[in-house]
């Protein structure tokens, strides 16, 4: 069935090729309808959780060909924000993010392997803290529609899971913190 | 007792004066020592949290002494019978001890602005805790940390300075100037 569904999908998509243009989208952080939130375990007890409350991004998305999609976020690091000004201040420091020398991270998606209506993998580059490197992650589409002041917008979730000496990033918070979560949440409206 | 002179004369600095000014020379190197010490120190080192904890209380006592002297300074008499040195060394001494307050003085505001700038009050040997005012700007903390640490390493340098224009008095004046800061001289 779903086999079906995804041919009638990939005809309709190829019919209309010529007619249906990827709509592009703008990340909504004007009206913070997007978050990039990070939780990494502490002590191996309990999990931390903070946010970046500064980026920005793009996406292509349509419906009919969500293969064609692609999505790039960029991150002002200088804005991670974990509700302790101290610790923030570590983290800005050179023992995390280095911001001052690394002011932004980036994803940049190469490729949308969709698997079904609502989810697909996504592929692409991420750069963090100087180190550029190619990761996959599930995403999933959370809706789309018209909203009520006259836009259309479309909304995506996905997360992943980052091994933050992959990024150099070696400073020893234990056993249990050698890998930090990241979830990204945005809405886009429609151009 | 009443013969313990705590009060400063126009020839000699007072009790007050004297404890007040060792206290802070004190808090001042142990407080450069504990900072350059603390920030490097990695998570699971016990001083992680107990070193900074620790340098935030003597911040609020250093920022006690701190007004006690300016007010003692205040209220009180400068000692100003006992110069050495030529007119200019006279005005350098003086321009350099009004940056050693100035200094201070940022010192305790720019400590006091990281810590605060998320709306933490700082605490004092968890006995009591002085309020935040709040944050001015973006990332307060990152701006303050590098005041903060610019400002440390400036007072470390004018006290070393500070210290050995004292030596000058003491081995090559020869004058009480040096000694007149370890205990009152004799009226």
């Amino acid at each position: 069935m779903k086999k079906i569904i995804q041919t009638m999908v990939l005809a309709f998509a190829v019919s209309g090729a010529s007619n249906i243009q990827a709509a592009e989208y703008q990340i909504d952080t004007k009206g913070a309808h997007a978050a990039i939130n990070f939780k990494i375990k502490h002590l191996g007890y309990s999990w931390l959780a903070g946010r970046f409350n500064h980026f920005s991004g793009d996406f292509s998305y349509d419906a009919a060909k969500p293969e064609n999609s692609n999505i790039r976020v960029l991150i002002d690091t200088k804005s991670i924000d974990s509700n302790h000004a101290e610790r923030d201040k570590h983290l800005r420091g050179d023992d995390f993010l280095n911001v001052s020398q690394y002011p932004e991270a980036k994803f940049v998606s190469r490729s949308f392997e969709v698997q079904d209506k609502e989810h697909a993998i996504v592929k692409g580059d991420f750069t963090l803290h100087g180190v550029t490197k190619l990761i996959s992650f599930p995403v999933e589409k959370v809706g789309e529609g018209k909203d009520p002041w006259g836009g259309y917008r479309a909304g995506f979730v996905g997360t992943t899971q980052l091994k933050l000496s992959d990024y150099g990033i070696t400073y020893n918070l234990g056993p249990a913190s050698t890998h930090v979560e990241l979830e990204l949440m945005i809405e886009g409206i429609r151009l | 007792m009443t013969d313990i002179q705590l009060r400063n004369t126009v020839n000699s600095f007072g009790w007050v004066a004297i404890i007040i000014h060792w206290v802070s020379a004190a808090l001042v190197i142990f407080m450069f020592g504990l900072g350059l010490y603390m920030v490097d120190l990695g998570y699971y080192d016990p001083w992680y949290r107990d070193g900074l904890t620790l340098h935030k209380s003597l911040g609020v006592v250093f920022c006690a002494f701190l007004s006690a002297r300016l007010i003692w300074r205040l209220i009180g008499l400068v000692p100003t019978g006992a110069k050495g040195g030529g007119t200019v060394e006279q005005k350098m001494a003086k321009v350099a001890h009004f940056l050693l307050y100035l200094l201070m003085f940022f010192l305790v505001v720019s400590g006091y602005l990281i810590s605060t700038a998320d709306g933490r009050g700082v605490e004092v040997f968890g006995l009591f805790s002085v309020p935040s005012v709040g944050e001015f700007i973006e990332n307060q903390e990152d701006l303050s940390g590098e005041v903060h640490e610019i400002i440390a390493w400036s007072l470390i340098v004018l006290a070393g300075i500070h210290a050995l224009a004292a030596f000058k008095h003491h081995f090559v004046d020869r004058d009480k100037i040096l000694i007149n800061m370890l205990y009152p001289g004799k009226k």
